[in-house]
């Protein structure tokens, strides 16, 4: 078994090589750079392919290009680079090209916080693109989990033909550790679904095959259109109102009928606790520390690791905030993620925020204070 | 004979298109897919990419691996295609809002980068589906839903600029001067590298009627004929006497090495990717 001390940004580009990525292009910005520096290193070796484009925009594009010809293709970018992104983002969901995105995020809006985390894009994550869509996005809370989670990251974009946000933040990407190096036995490995069809009936988006239609590659004797507008199951553009609703459904089912198997969500310490943390992140092993403190004074804190963060995992905590006195969101933003939590919630518990967006990791004690005030007494 | 060959390239039943009487955007995909067809693509080895606007939607009705994108970024996409699969051949068509506008910065740096793409712009110096507005290639003092005085700012020249960014070919042909432009798209096709043809072409709708022109296909035309003039016939003019005309004819055609080839063989180490996975 091989082991490494590695920065999450380093290991990221490790897991997509191990997932298959074949393409990257990217345009530098701080600090998700180590992520295009280290696939510009390695993808040669693999017969991988790098460029650096002109922009962000760019970027996406280029990835999106490659992914057609049936490579899997991966940009990484940070802050106001995702805010450019977003346009292909929606292109990428409207024409359903598998691609991954790595957000490294910084403090913002705008250029913000260069060289310090945040997680104020969770939002922007789920709607920055214009338009009802539904997306998947990650957060990887070690270097081991920047790897791991990048392949899955991948398996989920072949799976299921849609953009993956990875979501990471400054912390997880600059911190060296351990990565052990999973043996190939335990690494799954996806590739889309490729149709059997002979060309001339070869529909890109026939649903006949289910919700997420084969895609052939661009170069591989099939000839289709895609386009960003919106289009019928052979991929041409209509304004048919009734198609229209049936494309922008499957769209969303696609994603939302297979949440069991996409959300991804760990407990530390759940089991018997009257208090929750939600975390994700960075802050989730902050939040951990908290735990680990809380229970020596004999407070019942547990944490709920959200490691998938779109779809929600809304059934979970809906079923945790039964048994809970108060649930406490812990988040490097100003509490983007708690309606969503409420919503999940439904008033059956309190539910709080220890958010800061001031550039600084949320700490243990910020947490434990906020444990004081929810004041449970033994 | 002469339209015959286009038409086995299109997509029939995609027909009647969007594009308005009169309009020279049939003209000049009819010259492209000549072009093709002498170079004897397969169709399901070339691509064509497209970004928004009345030429964005020339994909749509040919038959061959086509992909519509974004407002400018025709040629971004483009580059990832080609990049990722080089023995795909790759076209970019685009109008000049889309080219020069929003998307002037892809153009000038896939010129630069030298990647062996085709890009064509429908250039008629406006926007015509959004309703006539003026563009960056609208002459100065012209008039557009977005100029009601006149156009104030001066047009890009697009073969200068694409030239000075290091593109291999660059020419500019009209739609009045067909035959020539076939030789000119077939000249580009052929060449190993970024070739850019811009090519003038008549927006009846929107730059006719705005500029009291005509409706009348022909007589836009001759009017397209009248302010064209030759790369050799104008090199001997002075700046004045090139006032409202503009120059056709091939302003490079050199060698450069070609970035996907320098990439595959400087810069990668293996031929195949991924390698060695189960998925492979
Ligand atoms: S608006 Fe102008 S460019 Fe567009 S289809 Fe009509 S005539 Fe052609």
């Amino acid at each position: 078994m091989k082991e490494l001390v590695i920065s999450g940004n380093e290991a990221i580009a490790y897991g997509a090589i191990r997932a298959g990525c074949c393409f990257f292009a990217g345009y530098p910005i701080t600090p998700s750079s180590e992520v295009a520096e280290e696939l510009s290193l390695k993808l040669p070796e693999v017969g991988g392919r790098f460029i650096q484009m002109e922009d962000e925009i760019a970027s996406l594009a280029a990835v999106i290009g490659a992914s057609i010809t049936g490579k899997k293709a991966m940009t990484a970018t940070s802050g106001p680079g995702f805010s450019l992104m977003q346009e292909h983002i929606g292109f990428a969901a409207m024409g359903e090209i598998p691609c991954v995105i790595v957000n490294v995020q910084r403090g913002g809006p705008s250029t913000g916080l260069p060289t310090h985390p945040s997680q104020g894009d969770v939002m922007q994550a789920r709607w920055g693109t214009h338009g009802d869509h539904e997306i998947i996005a990650l957060s990887p809370s070690s270097s081991q989990e920047c790897y791991t989670l990048i392949i899955e990251a991948f398996n989920l974009s072949e799976e299921y033909r849609t953009p993956v946000i990875f979501l990471t933040d400054e912390v997880i990407a600059h911190l060296r550790e351990k990565l052990v190096l999973p043996d190939s036995k335990s690494i799954n490995v996806v590739t889309r679904k490729k149709p059997d069809v002979p060309p001339e009936n070869y529909k890109p988006f026939d649903t006949s095959f289910g919700k997420v239609p084969p895609l052939a590659d661009f170069g591989s004797g099939y000839k289709f259109h895609i386009t960003g507008l919106t289009h019928d199951e052979t991929g041409f553009p209509t304004d048919d109102s009734k198609k229209t609703a049936v494309l922008l459904k499957r769209l969303q089912d696609k994603i939302i009928d297979n949440r069991d198997k996409i959300v991804r969500t760990d407990n530390f310490m759940l089991d018997d606790a009257e208090l929750t943390i939600i975390a994700y992140g960075a802050v989730a092993r902050a939040a951990k520390e908290a735990v680990l403190a809380a229970r020596e004074r004999g407070i019942k804190l547990g944490l709920f690791r959200l490691i998938t963060i779109w779809p929600f995992a809304d059934k979970e905590i809906a079923e945790i905030s039964k048994r809970m006195k108060a649930i406490i969101i812990a988040e490097m933003n100003m509490g983007q993620l708690r309606t969503t939590v409420e919503s999940a919630v439904k008033g059956r518990c309190n539910v709080l925020t220890v958010g800061r967006a001031d550039g600084e990791i949320v700490t243990p004690s910020n947490i434990l204070e906020k444990v004081k005030e929810v004041g449970i007494v033994h | 004979m002469y339209t015959e060959i286009a038409k086995s390239y299109l997509r029939k039943e995609k027909f009647p298109s969007v594009w308005c009487p009169g309009c020279g955007h049939g003209l000049i995909l009819a010259s492209i897919l000549r072009a093709i067809h002498k170079k004897g693509w397969k169709k399901e080895e070339t691509v064509m990419v497209s970004g928004i606007g009345c030429a964005g939607r020339i994909p749509g009705y040919v038959d061959f691996c086509t992909l519509h994108t974004t407002h400018g970024r025709a040629l971004a996409f483009a580059t990832g295609i080609k990049f990722a699969r080089p023995e795909l051949n790759v076209i970019a068509v685009m109008g000049d809002g889309d080219a020069a506008a929003i998307g002037g910065n892809h153009l000038i740096h896939a010129a630069r980068r030298n990647i062996n793409i085709t890009a064509i712009v429908f250039n008629n110096f406006i926007y015509g589906m959004t309703g006539g507005q003026k563009s960056p290639t609208t002459p100065r003092g012209f008039f557009s839903s977005t100029s009601p005085y006149g156009n104030a700012e001066p047009p890009f020249d697009l073969c200068n600029m694409v030239k000075g960014a290091g593109a291999v070919f660059v020419a500019r042909g009209t739609e009045y001067h067909l035959p020539a432009l076939d030789t000119i798209i077939y000249k580009a096709l052929s060449k190993n590298g970024f070739s850019f043809v811009d090519v003038i072409v008549m927006c009846p709708t929107s730059f006719g009627r705005k500029n009291k022109l005509s409706s009348d296909a022909t007589q836009n035309m001759e009017w397209i004929k009248s302010i064209s003039i030759p790369k050799k016939k104008a090199e001997g003019l002075s700046q004045e006497e090139l006032q409202g005309k503009i120059v056709i004819g091939i302003f490079a055609d050199s060698l450069r090495s070609e970035f996907v080839e320098y990439y595959e063989r400087e810069i990668l180490k293996e031929g195949k990717c991924p390698k060695n996975t189960k998925s492979d």
